[in-house]
């Protein structure tokens, strides 16, 4: 499959593209190994250890349904690099282009082959950037940078769903090991948090996969370079959400809510991007919505979860995947060549381009599952385990059977529309791709007949054991390509007739289509921009009245929160369960605690509620007083010194401030504020309770003791507040020399700027006339002077 | 005691939010005054309090009483009594410095950072204006 053509000596592209066709090549050569191994039911792990103390190893796991991911991914890999080399190797930026497409290989591999969950996390994030990136390669393009960052959304928020999902799963089992989780199915369906595990990881597969309701950016996604469409809506990317769903089977499948979850988005996205697909004009919006389907189909046969439709996913995957890529690279050579893909302009190119119409039809007979093609197979599958289903058999069998007569139909709109007919006069000069091009398409198609006259080989190495990973144990796959005239024979039949029949009116089923979609008033794109413009009127209003700039909002807000979190904290943690001995708590109590008590409220409430200056003044200098009285009554001699002369100090301070301030009341006349005095007295509530429920606890004395036996032996001193502060937090005590400092600096810095202009109350500018000397640098006088002994 | 002090400190905090959240910018300094004094009185009484009986080791003792008070939120507490003083001395400047260019103390006024469509008041506009020439000036 890896032709990389070495007798050809340039390349477009140069080295980058030498490189970028050589490392799939190389890895898929490299997988290849493992076929023999894995076709005879091993499961290998190769890994070595990434974060040790987190138990996180970074391990492959080769099982059948990993190495099928790896082979597609990396022999699609190399035609896709191949292709790219004559479609975007003149591109400036096509080594960039490059190192995109091989993160992007690198996370799509390390997600199949993870198996440690937080690893597939890791490189499930890492095909999310590298699409993202991919999909935006165009960047000068506004659509372009608006598909790529709706794609990012998009998946990214269901990545996140995925990591949750992830870490509860790997909670539930007691382990991030894949290969360890997979056994324990019973177990984790029977958990507690099996609905929430489900749901998160749907989310995140559901939007990697495109599943309605998350559909709408897949086909947005289609703003990317052709060879990245068909690169990552073939055979990666999209796959990677049913990868993840065919991987969890054996741990999450088989409930109901898994069954119904799937079968209904699958189903629901099959038929509703069957009938969109026909409704497109461009080429590449009608691969993109059959896309779509198949991924609703994939989705909807591992929801059914029988061995059968196991089998049939399985089978449909491989089959989708060669044509898928192969149409995309198609379409993207008649755009490379004739410079268009609106299918109301293309007509008649088979002669000009006949190796492309080749592959084409190749892959178009197969998608549209004409025997004897692989497709034929796939579609023969799906039937047989729609009909063996055990429920739901009507709405299963009936979406396939509607997809695959519209998938006949995009299959006629995507090759014979464009390449058969008559010649218009402006493809006159239009010729043929280049090899480097064609061979993808051409080799996929090629296969898909290969596959489907031989379906021996890829029942035994890739189909086979895919669906023994899969269903959990071993299922007897048997492809062959005619099985007698059975039901799912005669549903094919009946197919191609009314597929024939569409197809012929497929124009006049086009305009309906887009008559009755335009009449439908539920858009899920517009509603996209909705989304993200109600998300951005929400993030302005916060910031509108969170950040108000208005000084005592900010407060306010913040000693609100801080009342409500004091309050709820209090209430859960049941901690204002206790009982009040009031008798204990008057005993003892002399005259002087009392006055102390009630100098100390009587100052408080007079300085929140005078309207004069010298008053307020001297009641703050009541309350510093009287927190020094207590100090002094309850056995804190230095604490009450260093109180007593800060409170002195702040006072002069203030005073001194005075003379060069207005009072109170000029122009700054308080408005009544009750909802202020509301939370002023519910923050003093909250204070007091936490107090009361702080001081009811017990209380560890560890530290006090150590510093009480240690204090003489070791810093050689008697009062033991000094030796803690300056021996055993003399660090911390230098910190707080430090602050002090710098608060002096800083006030320094402030006043020394008023000589240059200031301006009076009533704003007229005055020069040079404050001298520094009327506020003496208070902190810088005060900083080392209060000193502690 | 610790009761009553609880109760007490609740006072002072209520009455230094309702100084904080005033307009005027002198209140709010002295609420930030009395929340120093509210804080450090909580870390002093959840040591508990303990009545004249020092943390001192007695001459010739190798070990404060048994009964003498908790150190460590003595300690912690003159530490926040500087640091709150700091913090108030460079707060008080700025208030000062604020007025000084501003000609205002009102906090609703002080809107160079962030400027309103609609100012509050024609004086503080004047003055803003002023401020902003001169700082282009400068």
């Amino acid at each position: 499959m890896a032709d990389t053509g070495a007798e050809v000596p340039r390349l477009a592209g140069g080295p980058a593209g030498w490189v970028s066709i050589l490392i799939p090549a190389a890895l898929f050569a490299w997988f290849a190994q493992f076929l023999g191994p894995v076709a005879a039911g091993e499961v290998l792990l190769i890994g070595f250890d990434w974060v040790p103390s987190l138990d996180i190893r970074l391990e492959m796991m080769v099982d059948g349904l990993s190495l099928t991911f790896a082979l597609l991914i990396t022999g699609i890999g190399t035609l896709v690099t191949l292709y790219s080399t004559s479609y975007l190797g003149a591109h400036p930026e096509y080594p960039r282009f490059v190192l995109y497409l091989m993160a992007f290989m690198v996370g799509m591999l390390g997600l199949v082959l993870s198996d440690n969950l937080i690893a597939l996390f890791v490189f499930w994030e890492v095909t999310t950037i590298s699409s993202y990136l991919l999909i935006g390669f165009t960047s000068d393009s506004a659509k372009s940078r608006r598909s790529a960052l709706q794609a990012l959304l998009v998946t990214g928020t269901g990545g996140l769903a995925l990591l949750a999902g992830m870490i509860l799963l790997g909670q539930a089992a007691g382990t991030f090991s894949l290969s360890e989780i997979l056994t324990m199915g019973d177990a984790i369906r029977g958990h507690a948090h099996y609905d929430a595990i489900l749901v998160l990881f749907l989310a995140g597969a559901f939007t990697k996969s495109a599943q309605f309701p998350f559909h709408f950016w897949l086909p947005n996604a289609m703003a990317a370079p052709t060879p990245v469409s068909a690169y990552l809506h073939s055979a990666t990317m999209v796959k990677g959400g049913v990868y993840l769903m065919a991987r969890m089977t054996p741990t999450l499948g088989g409930t109901e809510p898994w069954f119904w979850a799937l079968i209904i988005a699958g189903g629901f996205t099959t038929v509703f991007a069957s009938v969109l697909s026909i409704r497109q004009t461009d080429i590449k919006q009608v691969l993109a919505y059959t896309t779509l389907m198949a991924l609703g189909a994939l989705t909807l046969f591992i929801g059914v979860g029988t061995s059968a439709a196991i089998k049939a996913a399985m089978v449909f995957l491989v089959v989708h995947s060669f044509y898928k890529a192969a149409l995309f690279l198609m379409i993207g050579i008649v755009d490379h060549e004739a410079g268009t893909r609106e299918v109301g302009d293309l007509r008649g190119l088979a002669l000009k381009m006949p190796v492309t119409f080749f592959a084409g039809a190749l892959a178009a007979i197969s998608m549209a599952g004409i025997p004897p093609f692989f497709g034929f197979i796939g579609k023969e599958f799906l039937y047989d385990a729609g009909l063996e289903a055990e429920t739901a058999r009507i709405w299963i069998t009936g979406t396939i059977f509607a997809a695959s007569v519209l998938m006949f139909v995009a299959a006629g709109i995507a090759v014979a529309r464009p390449f058969l007919g008559k010649l218009p006069e402006r493809f006159k000069d239009t010729h043929e791709g280049p090899w480097t091009m064609w061979m993808g398409p051409f080799l996929l198609g090629a296969l898909s007949l290969f596959f489907g006259i031989y379906p021996d080989i890829p029942e035994v190495w890739m189909v086979g054991p895919a669906t023994d990973a899969v269903y959990g144990s071993d299922v007897d796959v048997d492809l062959y390509l005619f099985h007698g005239i059975n039901a799912a024979f005669i549903l094919s039949m009946i197919t191609f007739a009314v597929g024939l029949v569409l197809y012929l009116a497929h124009q006049r089923l086009r305009d309906g289509l887009a008559r009755i979609i335009a009449a439908n008033p539920i858009k899920f794109d517009p509603g996209w921009d909705r989304t993200l413009d109600g998300l951005r009127a929400i993030a302005e209003w916060q910031t509108r009245h969170l950040q108000s700039g208005i000084l005592t909002r900010y407060i306010f807000i913040t000693f609100a929160t801080f009342a409500v979190a004091m309050a709820v904290t209090l209430w859960w943690q049941d901690v204002l369960n206790f009982r009040l001995d009031v008798a204990n708590e008057l005993e003892g109590l002399l005259f002087k605690h009392w006055a102390v008590l009630l100098f100390i409220t009587a100052g408080a409430i007079l300085a929140a509620l005078t309207r004069s200056r010298m008053t307020a003044i001297a009641a703050l200098g009541v309350v510093g007083i009287g927190v020094a009285l207590i100090f002094i009554m309850f056995s804190a001699p230095d604490v009450a010194i260093t109180q007593l002369l800060v409170e002195t100090l702040v006072v002069v301070l203030v005073a001194v401030a005075m003379l060069k301030l207005p009072h109170l009341h000029v122009r700054t006349a308080e408005p009544h504020r009750p909802h202020h005095a509301l939370l002023a007295v519910a923050v003093g509530t909250v204070t007091t309770l936490v107090m009361v429920a702080v001081l009811q606890g017990n209380l560890d004395l560890r530290l006090t003791e150590y510093f009480n036996e240690t204090a003489y032996y070791e810093a050689y001193g008697s009062n033991i507040v000094n030796v803690i502060l300056v021996d055993f937090r003399a660090l911390d005590t230098f910190g707080e020399i430090a602050v002090v400092v710098i608060a002096a600096l800083s006030a320094y810095a402030l006043l020394r700027g008023t000589r240059y202009g200031t301006i009076r109350e009533d704003g007229e500018a005055l020069r040079d006339t404050v001298d520094d000397a009327v506020l003496p640098d208070p902190a810088a006088r005060s900083a080392d002077g209060e000193g502690r002994a | 005691m610790e009761l009553l002090v609880a109760i007490m400190v609740g006072v002072l905090v209520a009455a230094s939010v309702h100084l904080m959240l005033a307009r005027n910018v002198l209140r709010f300094i002295f609420g930030l005054v009395l929340i120093s004094n509210a804080a450090n009185l909580i870390i002093f009484a959840s040591g508990r309090l303990t009545p004249e009986s020092p943390p001192l080791i007695a001459e010739g003792e190798t070990t404060p009483a048994l009964d003498a008070a908790n150190a460590l939120p003595q300690a912690l507490v003159l530490t926040a009594i500087v640091i709150g003083f700091g913090l108030f001395a460079f707060a008080l400047t700025l208030v000062y410095r604020a007025y000084q260019n501003l000609g205002t103390l009102n906090s609703d006024e002080m809107r160079v950072a962030e400027p309103q469509a609609q100012k509050p008041s024609t004086a503080g506009q004047v003055a803003e204006k002023q401020y902003i020439a001169r700082d282009a000036d400068a």
